[in-house]
């Protein structure tokens, strides 16, 4: 069979989503943010809404999310998304406004921002990446980083006493009125890439019903930052970031999830 | 012959915001500049005109705020007092390299650090060579009166959208509180969303029409000659600015034969210095600098000619006079008189320091 | 005509107020007006001025060193503001609370008791109307109709039907001002 023979239309089985660009992504290999990336844009896509979308890139590894994102798209300073989304969304009520922000940017410097926008129930959804780590500036501690895990400014593992514990900022903003869903997902499989687009799909639509915020935490690996082979990385973000960062819904439609 | 109003400055800077077809209102509480948020809050414009109003969390947020909205090709402003302007400058920065559209008001008290609430006009410098990091400048104008607190706001939203570049409104503690007789231009309509897309479509983040390539809103080049060229490209505005939208004003000057050069409040304040010396026969002059970037320049290399001395009145220990100096490449002397800390200086001292730093007899 | 005025007294007496009313009535008879309060935290009980100017010329500075009259309203004031009247000038004040009183021979020195009227008149927050007709007395800036004007103008319209109350006060404090040292008359 030639391959003139193979790409036909009704053969067809998977295409990429148009709203990705064709740069190259900045990412390292084996990283979770390109998938994270092409289901924004996969939902953006399904759901018809180019022409009412804005996203908001942050500071940190997805800096540079608007290169790939074949989107209208602001670049936030360090930590800031919130504030920009809620005035994209606060002027342009019939677009639908996303951040996509990284632990250090949306957990350390952008908390005020983050906690804020999340208590005003501002009609956006955050895209929350938690690797653990500062990937960008080379592997520093991220308040999201666990206890004990070596970083470069916690080259003996995280001391607790002195660092405090990881901070989990999802469950935190989950218990305020303003925010309508949460949950947490990973990308690194075909089973949770599935379950966190539908979360995604959800997220935009009940924007779209001025139901409030939607968060969506991505746990992700950084197989740079924690100097690990991808598959490595994986394995060790199931059997240390999974039991800490517990995947699934923390809320859903204004309501906890009762795990108990 | 529209209504003549008394207002604070501050609450007919933010009346002038509503009829100027101001789309959002992003601020923060602080003295002496609260009332602006105050009045916006009681007006209710978004029952009316639709803009929008909102208390944020910082001063930081405010303007990371009028950054988003200004990247959406809105018209947006904020306005805070000299240690929230500090706090801002980061966004004002960021909005300098995006090359975004903004109008920043900063009713300026007395610093450093948390300072005092009363007024001054110690922030000129970090209002005109910059403020925040890197290669870049503000618009600035400087309002004299709560009439100009009025006219600047319509004027500064011009400038920002002719050069796509955020403006500053530099007034200060005495401009904002006091009261004065204030008149208002007609309503101007908001742009509606497809006066937005005509007008901005070509830049702003409004979602990206079938079409067209996407729009994005940064200040980010990691290639250092892109970046150069971005600044260049900064560049080119400032030096237009300069030949196309200076703004001064001059009273008295035509026989002066001593000049004094001070803005905002302390141009009122010498104003009243001028007629107190030349009842004693001394003929002096004031240069008002309307907008204090760009700079009246060529204006005071002028007065060289005709004046044996110039004094630059602040309410500051001595910033702007340096910009006089460099004006006039040291033709003639040039002298600075100042109260800071929020002290106000009244027409006496400053004819006091006309006379023992320039005339000297 | 340019009158440069300086209003000092407690905080909750009115002073900022008193101020506003002035430059409102001012601008109801075609007067260039400007009205800078000492701004601040002080509150109900701190110390509260406001500098009026009324002229029929652009006002140049708003802010002064000497003025044509005060008013002054408390002891703390009546130590900072006695010698900022320019020679010739006015000083009004209510000698209630006040244990130094002024002694000044170059200018025109008035009483006006008008914590006791307002007392008398039942209604205490008319205070200041009181020093308003005291001060009107002597110093005929504005006509009463354009102080009806401007209280109009400076009260939210609920307050409207307490203008005519406002009237009476200032009516009481032309009928009840002292003249404690005539300068024309030590001259």
């Amino acid at each position: 069979m030639k391959t003139l023979d193979i790409i036909k239309p009704e053969n067809l089985v998977y295409k990429r989503t148009e709203l990705m660009t064709d740069n190259t992504l900045s990412y390292c290999p084996g990283c979770g943010h390109g998938t994270a990336h092409k289901l924004v844009m996969e939902v953006i896509e399904e759901m018809g809404i180019v022409e009412d979308t804005v996203g908001v890139a942050p500071v940190g590894c997805s800096v540079l999310a608007y290169e790939f994102m074949d989107i209208d798209m602001q670049q936030a300073a360090h930590g800031r998304a919130p504030a920009v989304a809620t005035a994209i969304a606060r002027t342009w009520p019939n677009k639908y406004v996303f951040t996509y922000q990284g632990d250090g940017d949306l957990a350390a410097i952008g908390t005020a921002e983050t906690i804020h926008a999340c208590n005003r129930g501002e009609n956006i959804v955050i895209i929350f990446v938690n690797n653990g780590i500062y990937g960008m500036t080379g592997g520093q501690m991220a308040p999201t980083t666990l206890p004990g895990m070596p970083s470069s400014t916690s080259p003996y593992g995280r001391d607790t006493c002195s660092t405090g514990s990881p901070l989990k900022i999802t469950e935190l903003v989950a218990n305020l009125p303003g925010v309508y869903n949460v949950s947490r997902h990973a990308v690194h499989t075909h089973k949770h890439v599935r379950k966190a687009k539908k979360a995604i799909l959800k997220g935009f639509q009940d924007t779209r019903l001025r139901k409030g915020l939607t968060l969506i935490e991505i746990v992700s690996n950084c197989n740079s930052g924690w100097k690990m082979q991808p598959r490595q990385s994986n394995e060790w973000m199931e059997e240390n970031m999974f039991p800490f960062y517990e995947l699934g819904d923390i809320k859903v439609d204004g309501k906890m999830i009762n795990k108990k | 012959m529209a209504e003549i109003k008394l207002m604070k400055g501050n609450e007919a800077l933010a009346e002038a915001a509503i009829r100027a077809g101001v789309d959002a209102y992003f601020g923060y509480p602080i003295t002496p500049q609260s009332e602006v948020i105050e009045y916006l809050m009681m007006e209710q414009p978004e029952k009316t005109t639709g803009m929008v109003v909102l208390q944020a969390e910082s001063e930081v947020a405010a303007i990371n705020m009028v950054y988003g909205a200004a990247g959406a090709g809105k018209r947006v402003m904020t306005s805070s007092s000299s240690p929230g302007i500090s706090l801002k400058q980061e966004g004002i920065s960021y909005m300098a390299g995006a090359e975004l559209p903004a109008v920043i008001v900063n009713v300026v008290r007395g610093g450093p650090g948390l300072g005092t609430i009363q007024p001054s006009q110690a922030d000129y410098f970090q209002s005109v060579k910059g403020g925040g990091h890197g290669d870049y400048k503000l618009y600035v104008l400087a309002p004299a009166s709560v009439q100009e607190m009025a006219d600047h706001v319509e004027d500064a939203f011009e400038m920002a959208f002719k050069y796509r570049t955020p403006v500053l409104i530099l007034s200060d503690g005495v401009i904002g509180q006091m009261m004065e007789k204030v008149q208002f231009k007609e309503f101007k309509p908001r742009w509606t969303d497809d006066e937005i897309y005509q007008l901005h479509g070509n830049w702003a983040t409004t979602g990206k029409k079938k079409g067209r390539e996407r729009n994005i809103i940064t200040s980010l080049d990691l290639k250092s000659e892109k970046m150069e060229g971005r600044v260049h490209r900064l560049m080119k505005k400032y030096a237009q600015m300069e030949e196309e939208d200076l703004r001064f004003e001059t009273i008295k000057c035509e026989d002066a034969e001593y000049l004094i050069v001070a803005y905002g409040s302390s141009a009122r304040i010498a104003q009243k210095t001028v007629d107190l010396a030349r009842a004693k026969g001394i003929k002096v002059g004031l240069l008002r600098p309307i907008t204090l970037f760009p700079f009246p320049k060529k204006q005071l290399m002028e007065f060289t000619k005709q004046v044996k001395g110039i004094l630059s009145v602040e309410l500051s220990m001595g910033q702007m006079v340096e910009d006089v100096r460099l004006a006039v490449e040291h033709k003639v002397p040039v002298e600075h008189f100042g109260r800071t800390g929020g002290i106000i200086h009244t027409p006496e001292e400053i004819l006091d320091a006309l006379q023992q730093k320039l005339i000297k007899n | 005509m340019t009158e440069e005025l300086i209003i000092a007294g407690f905080g909750g007496q009115g002073v900022l107020s008193l101020g506003k009313i002035l430059a409102y009535s001012g601008i109801m008879q075609n007067q260039e007006v400007s009205w800078m309060p000492s701004y601040g935290p002080e509150m109900r009980g701190g110390t509260a001025n406001v500098t009026v100017i009324l002229s029929d010329e652009r006002i140049s500075s708003p802010y002064l060193k000497l003025f044509d009259t005060a008013i002054i309203l408390n002891q703390q004031s009546m130590d900072k503001f006695e010698n900022t009247v320019k020679p010739g000038g006015v000083l009004l004040y209510d000698p209630n609370g006040i244990t130094i009183h002024p002694k000044r021979k170059d200018i025109t020195i008035y009483q006006i008791d008008a914590s006791n009227l307002a007392s008398d008149m039942g209604n205490k927050k008319v205070y200041n109307m009181i020093i308003m007709g005291a001060y009107l007395k002597v110093k005929p800036v504005v006509q009463l109709e354009n102080v009806t004007e401007g209280l109009k103008k400076s009260l939210p319209e609920r307050y409207h039907k307490l203008i005519p109350l406002n009237i009476d006060a200032i009516q009481k404090g032309m009928d009840n001002i002292l003249t404690v040292n005539e300068l024309a008359i030590l001259s």
